[in-house]
């Protein structure tokens, strides 16, 4: 007999999920019907929130603030316990007294973003025109508009300009948009695994997690919350095959091989037999426990829609013309999914604007994934960078 | 080498400091003029660009090897991966005031070629191992370049008496440092 098994259903963690994506376990910032947030897609978003952590202190002159962008799977909680998991924050081996990214002299701000479902306004939030959740009637965001929101937040915290902005993956985008979008309020940018616009491979991977998560018949074609049910299965295998591209072929073979779990010989079954198998479903469960499954529709398509240089007629040199901004590009030799390549061609586009620009490939087979792991010439080539960028703006 | 830690009584360079640094690039350090920007191709480990950033000197990098590049940026520096052969044609031409090629030139396959793109009106070019100094001083010449200064050193790193003809450069020349601008530009 054949053994059909799926992703389990954490269903304890509906509440707390619905909960978090209103009345987050964060800072929060709220700008009301005044203060509309103007998305690309022509919409007034308006009354909105954004929920945020911040590291350290801001010193008197205000000169020492660093924003951190997440990306597509995570959220605000960067360096602290995840309200949800009860999990370290997903960049604490970067984040912290004496890191490389040092709260002992920076002040760092991690935003949940706009169409996130950490707390900040997005699909999972309730609509208050209608008091109802939002589900597919939240309007399509982009890149550019999760900025945007965070550019009021800054604002609101009574920052000028940023001494960094730096993320991996999404955030890398959001890195990119910052210093396209506003440039003079960006003082050093720290690119990390990303690319100044997804390619079509890329596209493709995102319109296969949305299509399983539009398949599973708990979808209710987004308003699952009325129905009582998330599509965890859905979201689930989305997960598993984004969490294929963060990874490397050498990097699963390396860490899992074909070995087998708990069990010596194949059960001629679907069973997960494999430890692969095993870890891939783990991937998706815990997903599901932390993530709503419209919020990854939303995120994914601000992804699939980035593009600078097409907002710059086509050249992307155009976008950072002139442009003062200390660049520091970060890739990964195994990563396939924001391969060097993409890297390389930002370079030579700041190259032509006589951007001051690094960049560095670093050798690692961990895959896209490395920018969250600990590797050490990653961690010596950030801390250097904002170094640099602290004492070429003053800071002791 | 022997040119290690050579000591150069040069001006602008605090006495302390010479120490750290090779002659060669003490002697280009000097004539490169404060607040200007530099690209040094070729720039190794980044201890010219060091060199350069004490002395108020806008530098940038590009540099083949991997490694090398990555120790340049975990000190701080603005140093790209990519190679003098194919990436110069990326940046803007009269983008830098000098480009230096400290021990490159030789190491390209077309030394020719990387010196009529450089991205610059003015460039510099220490230590032409691959050829004689007398043979580099006729391809300037071929290219339209013009040699504003040059000195050359010793085995010890110690620069040769100007007014030495070439021949003696030729014989016990073992680095040569020029100082070329282009004749005709947007040759």
């Amino acid at each position: 007999m054949v053994d059909l098994q799926s992703i389990p259903s954490p269903a304890t963690h509906t509440e707390d999920r619905a909960h978090e994506a209103d009345h987050p376990s964060s800072l929060l910032a709220r700008f009301g019907p005044d203060q509309p947030l103007k998305l690309d897609c022509g919409i007034d978003l308006a009354p909105f929130q954004i929920a945020y952590q911040t590291y350290g202190e801001l010193n008197a002159d205000r000169s020492n603030a660093i924003m951190i962008c997440h990306a597509l799977p995570l959220d605000q909680h960067g360096a602290n316990v995840h309200p949800l998991t009860g999990k370290p924050g997903w960049w604490e081996i970067m984040v912290g007294p004496g890191r490389p990214l040092d709260t002992d002299k920076y002040f760092f701000i991690c935003s949940n973003v706009i169409g996130g479902c950490m707390g900040s306004t997005g699909p999972a939030s309730t609509n208050p025109a209608t008091g109802k959740v939002w589900g597919l009637d939240f309007p399509i965001i982009t890149i550019p508009d999760m900025v945007r929101a965070q550019a009021m937040l800054v604002d609101r915290l009574g920052i000028d300009t940023l001494l960094c902005v730096t993320g991996g993956s999404m955030g890398g985008m959001q890195a990119l948009q910052w210093t396209a979008a506003y440039p003079k309020r960006v003082f050093s940018a720290l690119s990390v695994a990303t690319s100044t616009r997804h390619s079509a491979q890329n596209i493709a991977f995102h319109e296969l997690g949305r299509q399983a998560i539009m398949a599973d018949p708990d979808w209710h074609h987004g308003r699952y919350f009325e129905q009582g049910t998330h599509p965890h299965r859905g979201l689930g295998v989305a997960r598993m095959a984004g969490h294929i591209t963060y990874l490397s072929d050498a990097a699963l073979h390396r860490k899992f091989g074909r070995r087998m779990q708990d069990r010596e010989l194949p059960t001629f079954s679907f069973d997960a037999d494999f430890q692969v198998e095993s870890y891939l479903r783990y991937q998706g469960s815990s997903f599901v426990e932390r993530f709503d499954a419209n919020s990854y529709l939303y995120l994914t398509r601000a992804m699939d829609y980035f593009d600078i240089a097409a907002d710059h007629d086509g050249v992307l040199a155009q976008a950072f013309r002139g442009i003062q901004t200390r660049f520091c590009v970060v890739s990964f030799t195994s990563d396939w999914l924001f391969p060097t390549a993409e890297s390389r061609a930002l370079v030579h586009a700041l190259n032509a604007s006589s951007a001051r620009v690094s960049f560095a490939e670093i050798e690692t087979d961990r895959g896209h994934d490395a920018f969250l792991l600990d590797v050490p010439e990653f961690f010596d080539i950030s801390r250097a960078f904002l170094q640099s960028a602290g004492k070429a703006r003053g800071l002791t | 080498m022997s040119m290690q830690q050579q000591v150069l009584p040069l001006p602008g360079v605090v006495a302390p400091d010479t120490g750290h640094y090779r002659g060669d690039h003490l002697l280009v350090a000097e004539m490169v003029e404060r607040g200007s920007k530099v690209l040094d191709v070729g720039c190794g480990e980044g201890d010219l660009l060091q060199l350069l950033e004490t002395r108020g000197i806008d530098g940038r990098g590009i540099e083949l090897s991997r490694e090398g590049v990555n120790r340049c940026v975990a000190k701080g520096l603005a140093v790209v991966q990519g190679d003098a052969d194919t990436d110069l044609i990326n940046y803007p031409d009269d983008a830098f005031d000098y480009v230096i090629l400290s021990q490159t030139l030789q190491a390209t396959r077309q030394p020719r070629v990387v010196l009529e793109n450089l991205p610059a009106t003015w460039y510099d070019t220490p230590n032409i191992h691959f050829c004689t100094i007398k043979d580099f001083v006729q391809l300037c010449d071929e290219i339209n370049v013009k040699m504003e200064r040059a000195v050359a050193l010793d085995m010890y790193g110690r620069p040769l008496r100007v007014n030495l003809p070439w021949w003696f450069w030729n014989m016990f020349g073992e680095q040569g440092v020029f100082l070329l601008s282009r004749a005709e530009k947007g040759k």
